[in-house]
């Protein structure tokens, strides 16, 4: 069994065109080869002008036409399907952002990698938050772009048990080759199990599950090491030397500085980092879950 | 040699002094500019290719970390395709070779020519300038796609204004050859008596004057939001990402074809002169580059099969892009049945046009891959697509690039290169290309996207093969410009037709007069590729019949 609807129809055209191609470039190169060295100056010491053949020329225009459009006929009737789920399909919410995938279930549960049932089809309603983003899996030979503002999907039926790699396919900047994640096909029934498994969060602050969900630990250290930005360790109560409309100025980092940061991001970046990669998060984040991200920084000294 | 050859010096020896090769107006000291500034262009951008390929040879970190290696690989991608291969072949070899092939003495306009040499300086200079200031060079893939472009910190504006003014300089050469081809023709050519390098390059040039001023106002509306904050394509301000996807392959599509029509202008020239006969299917050849680059203007669409585009856009865009590989087939066809009843010298200029068809072929039949609908959907922003386009754009124009070095060689300097050498540079080249460019076809079908800094353990051993690879090709580029250099300089003199070439270029002595012929070149009875010790069909066949 393959391990998607997809893969035979893919894979079957992919074998057709390499086939064909491979046919083509042998012939080609082998003739070369052989006109090369049969007619060398040595064993044939006069050419001979030979301006045209109209048979010949006819054969090898008409001979590819043929072969292309058969080649254009499978990949498209291959592609078809794949612009539109079928209807009844699990929808998953697949968000994707700088430098993180999120899945988010029909009933409200998220997961930072995808898990699917077996056999069944899975709608990927695919939201970006900032850039452009595309979502690729090979086994599955599926792959569309996810893009601010437009309402793309995908779909697929995973047909074999198993876990798959699952990239970033189109490039969004510094930590791209990172925005990696999984998708694990599981029976129906552990599916179902997975699905009301909610991940015991008690012991956890509350300020870092916001941090988590909204892949702020993406770009911000938890231990010090230098990312995309600042590390959180120590931060409250650091000083930095930030740089604010073109002038640099040294300010300690207070609880206004971190809700700007949130809010204005790119209104005081901290001298040595890259402006304009951190959206604004104004929306996203309400004034009590800003409380509670201050409330776990001060934790991390 | 005749006395009254004697007495005329040859270009470089007509004006003395640095000023007279700044401010040059002749086609051939214009053209040799171009060799040195894209040379050194070339050179800069391949090194930074081979930086690539050391950081890709293990997983994680080998030597840069992710964000200059993200730089890396956008100016490596910017300096080849803006400073390298688009002037390439038309600004060096067109710029030195057209006015010999018409049998004129320059170009219509060499004020003009000059200005766009001038302005390819400047354009160059821009792009250097991002190195040196704020955040360094842009981070956004040669592509510039949105809204990254418009968000990330580091010198787009500047880059993209590089683009823009060399753009200009783009523009103005291809002006000029479609003004030089119509009117500046020798007496008694037409059209069809036009060397085929002619035909590609009024092919290229219409391309260049048509299709460059769209990307250089996308590029301006790049600048318009990244600085007035007008939303064009971030839609965090109401703008569409798609759209600048649409602007930007509506001329980068087309200037595919300004890298690879030239190229193969290059081999239909090369071939005829080794094979010592008439090129097979002059007119199906030289008609194929007009229908190549008409039909090279509406197939953008299959850059963007996985953007969300609609089924009926993807059916169009998909059958005109099989529509665009059988006027480049027919013309395989052509260059091999060239050399069919030839009577070939096996040189080093048509080693390097017989690589040019041999990867061209890897190149256009992996865009078929490319162009069906199916398998785009897997191999669409993987190694795949790194792999396909090398295979045109290095293995193709660029093979055809060094090809023309070798065969104009003599014309340009009256001097031979070591041959054993040139061939040695070929065999390392050609075999560290392909070990370079095939692993990543195989790691593109595996699933490895590209423009990846890092990568699963599953793609180690064949990205290994590739950085392998690209060590033997910098060492047979490192032995071919050395030769190159060496033999300026102490290369043995050679007469003006070491090659027993027949299209006028090979009419005057090497280097050329100031003004190019001494007296007026003779069009070749026949056809431009007519070799008169050639025997035609007709003969052969009366001579078989006497058997």
């Amino acid at each position: 069994m393959n391990a998607s609807n997809f893969v035979e129809g893919v894979d079957f055209t992919m074998y057709l065109i390499l086939g064909i191609s491979v046919f083509f470039l042998v012939g080609i190169t082998a003739v070369m080869i052989y006109f090369l060295f049969r007619y060398r100056k040595k064993n044939n010491p006069v050419a001979t002008n030979i301006t045209h053949n109209n048979k010949l020329e006819v054969i090898w225009t008409v001979v590819p036409t043929i072969l292309v459009v058969i080649m254009f006929y499978y990949g498209w009737a291959e592609y078809k399907p794949m612009l539109r789920a079928p209807k009844g399909a699990m929808e998953i919410e697949a968000i994707g952002q700088m430098w993180k995938w999120t899945f988010v279930y029909p009933d409200g549960k998220m997961s930072d990698s995808l898990v699917v049932p077996l056999d069944k089809p899975v709608k990927l309603n695919l939201v970006s938050k900032d850039v452009l983003h595309a979502l690729y899996i090979p086994a599955f030979r599926v792959k569309q772009d996810v893009t601010p503002g437009v309402n793309n999907m995908m779909w697929f039926t995973a047909q074999k048990l198993g876990t798959y790699d699952l990239f970033c396919a189109e490039y969004c900047g510094q930590l791209h080759s990172y925005m990696l994640s999984t998708v694990t096909v599981l029976e129906s029934s552990d599916y179902n199990t997975w699905l009301v498994t909610q991940p015991d969060l008690s012991d956890e602050h509350p300020g870092l599950t916001i941090l988590k969900k909204n892949a702020c630990l993406s770009c911000h250290s938890r231990d010090g090491t230098r990312l995309v930005g600042p590390s959180f360790k120590g931060l409250l109560g650091r000083n930095e030397v930030v740089i604010r409309d073109g002038n640099e100025t040294e300010l300690m980092v207070d609880r206004d500085y971190i809700i700007e940061s949130i809010k204005i991001p790119n209104a005081a970046i901290v001298k040595g980092y890259l402006q304009g990669l951190m959206i604004s998060y104004e929306t996203t984040v309400s004034d009590e879950e800003i409380d509670q991200i201050i409330n776990y920084l001060e934790s991390l000294k | 040699m005749t006395v009254a050859a004697l007495s005329q010096p040859n270009f470089f020896q007509a004006k003395k002094g640095i000023a007279s090769w700044l401010f040059t107006l002749d086609h051939k000291r214009i053209g040799l500019l171009y060799l040195y500034s894209i040379g050194f262009f070339f050179i800069v951008a391949a090194g930074l290719g081979v930086l690539m390929r050391l950081e890709l040879l293990n997983p994680g970190r080998d030597l840069i970390d992710a964000q200059t290696y993200n730089q890396v690989f956008t100016l490596h991608g910017v300096i080849m395709i803006f400073l390298f291969i688009i002037p390439s072949i038309p600004a060096v070899f067109g710029n030195f070779a057209l006015p010999l092939l018409l049998g004129t003495d320059d170009v219509a306009f060499p004020k003009l020519n000059l200005i766009s040499w001038w302005l390819y300086v400047i354009g160059a200079l821009f792009a250097l300038f991002t190195l040196f200031y704020g955040d360094g060079p842009a981070d956004t893939g040669w592509t510039f796609y949105a809204p990254y472009s418009v968000r990330t910190g580091t010198n787009v504006s500047m880059t993209v204004m590089a683009a823009f003014v060399l753009g200009f300089s783009s523009i103005l050469t291809g002006l000029n050859f479609i003004v030089t081809i119509h009117r500046l023709k020798t007496p008694g050519m037409g059209f069809n008596q036009m060397p085929l390098f002619a035909w590609s390059l009024y092919a290229t040039a219409w391309i260049q004057l048509l299709a460059t001023p769209i990307i250089g106002i996308t590029l301006l509306m790049i600048v318009a939001e990244r600085v007035l904050g007008i939303g064009l394509f971030d839609p965090s301000i109401g703008g569409d990402p798609i759209l600048y996807q649409h602007l930007f392959w509506i001329y980068s599509h087309p200037a595919v074809y300004i890298m690879a029509l030239p190229a193969m202008g290059i081999v239909s020239e090369v071939i005829p002169t080794f094979a010592q006969r008439t090129i097979f299917g002059y007119k199906a050849i030289a008609y194929s580059s007009m229908a190549i680059a008409f039909v090279g203007y509406f197939v953008w669409g299959h850059h963007m099969f996985t953007s969300g585009m609609s089924g009926p856009a993807g059916f169009i865009f998909s059958i005109l892009t099989f529509f665009v590989a059988i006027p480049t087939a027919v013309k395989v066809f052509n260059w091999v049945a060239t050399l069919y009843k030839g009577s070939i010298s096996i040189e080093v200029p048509l080693l390097f046009a017989l690589a040019f068809i041999f990867n061209f072929s890897i190149g256009g039949l992996t865009g078929l891959v490319l162009g069906a609908l199916a398998t785009d959907v897997h191999v669409h922003d993987t190694h795949f697509v790194v792999a396909h386009f090398h295979y045109v754009m290095f293995g193709g124009a660029g093979f055809a690039f060094f090809g023309a070095l070798h065969y104009w060689f003599p014309k340009i300097w009256g001097k031979m290169y070591n041959k054993a050498m040139a061939n040695l540079a070929f065999i390392l080249l050609f075999i560290g290309f392909n070990l370079t460019y095939f692993p990543m076809l195989i790691v593109g079908i595996m699933g490895m996207p590209r423009r990846y800094y890092d990568y699963l353990p599953e793609f180690h051993e064949m990205n290994m093969l590739s950085t392998f690879g690209s060590w033997i090709m910098i060492t047979g580029l490192i032995i071919m410009i050395i030769n190159l250099v060496v033999s300026k300089q102490r290369g043995a003199k050679v007469s003006g037709n070491p090659w027993n070439g027949i299209t006028l270029d090979w009419q005057t002595s090497s280097p050329p007069p100031l003004h190019n012929f001494d007296k007026m070149p003779v069009l070749p009875e026949g056809g431009p590729y007519n070799y008169p010790d050639a025997i035609s069909t007709h003969e052969e066949k009366e001579k078989k019949d006497d058997e």
